[in-house]
């Protein structure tokens, strides 16, 4: 692949301590802190791979809005405190999960290391990307032709989602009043 | 160079690191009680299954891995989302952000 040795391996290095940094980290706001990295990392590797949209979208939409969300619950819930979970886990359960994940990965890094990959078939070369201007360039023609109904389909998907969340989290008072059933109160 | 450093990077480390991104926000899941770090977990895991999509589109040469990650990445929003919202009823009901104090249908 072409792609810079250095800056991959500085991306992943970082990338993977500060995943471990944000499991193991007692404060939830450190955790959320070293996420944040985790994702400026994985933009950085998506731009080395030519995948610039997503590179964008990875930092707009993770960086920019999921982990606001995050820090202003943790803030909204004044959960901006240690918490000793960890210690109280059952050790067998740490000690299996830990063993399993590990064989796991073992076994998807063997089968990665193994697997002869064919020629390319995608028919989106490198020039061809270029012929048509770039990657966001060649991505929103596919977006908005083969993937229209997907597309539009997300809208209906987000919509669905912010009703679900104005329904959940509404005080349940407040929503019995707005629909009709606690007149009586 | 001082430390290990490949001339070229495989396809296969790029898919390696996703994997131990993905274990370790899985580990994560499993060994924490706190549902907020359970929900940034969460993340982290559908984060990694995005970089092995954009890893097999460069292998493959194929923009429709790249067409993947952007709708996973509308779904991981409206997840998130949801998730956070849950998180606030269940804070409400129980004052608690401990997953081990769901235990309602218990008493």
């Amino acid at each position: 692949m072409e792609m810079s040795p250095f800056f991959f391996m500085l991306f992943s290095v970082v990338a993977i301590a500060c995943s471990l940094l944000m499991v193991l980290k007692k404060n939830p706001v450190a955790s959320a802190l070293n996420l944040v990295m985790v994702f400026f990392c994985f933009a950085g590797i998506y731009a080395l791979l030519g995948a610039h949209l997503i590179a964008a979208l990875q930092i707009l939409v993770y960086t920019g809005a999921v982990m606001v969300l995050f820090v202003f619950v943790i803030m909204l819930l004044n959960q901006d405190v240690p918490s000793f979970d960890l210690a109280q886990s059952h050790a067998a359960v740490k000690a299996v999960t830990v063993t399993g994940g590990v064989v796991v990965l073992g076994m998807l890094v063997w089968v990665f290391r193994t697997t002869v990959w064919g020629p390319p078939t995608g028919g989106h070369t490198q020039a061809m990307i270029e012929r048509a201007g770039g990657n966001t360039s060649a991505i929103s023609q596919l977006m908005f032709s083969e993937y229209i109904l997907p597309f539009e389909l997300t809208s209906v998907l987000l919509l669905a989602a912010i009703i679900a969340v104005v329904a959940i989290a509404m005080r349940k008072d407040k929503l019995e009043r707005l629909s009709g059933k606690g007149n009586h109160t | 160079m001082a430390f290990f450093l490949p001339q070229q990077i495989e396809p296969w480390l790029v898919l390696a690191f996703a994997a131990t991104i993905f274990m370790i926000g899985l580990i994560g899941l499993m060994i924490r009680r706190n549902i907020l770090i359970i929900l940034m977990c969460v993340e982290l895991m559908l984060n990694s299954v995005n970089l092995t999509f954009v890893t097999f589109s460069s292998i493959h040469e194929d923009l429709g891995g790249q067409m993947a990650v952007f709708f996973n990445i509308v779904v991981a929003a409206a997840e998130s989302g949801v998730g956070l919202g849950l998180l606030i009823a269940m804070f409400r009901t129980l004052r608690s952000v401990d997953t081990d104090d769901i235990r309602l249908l218990r008493q």
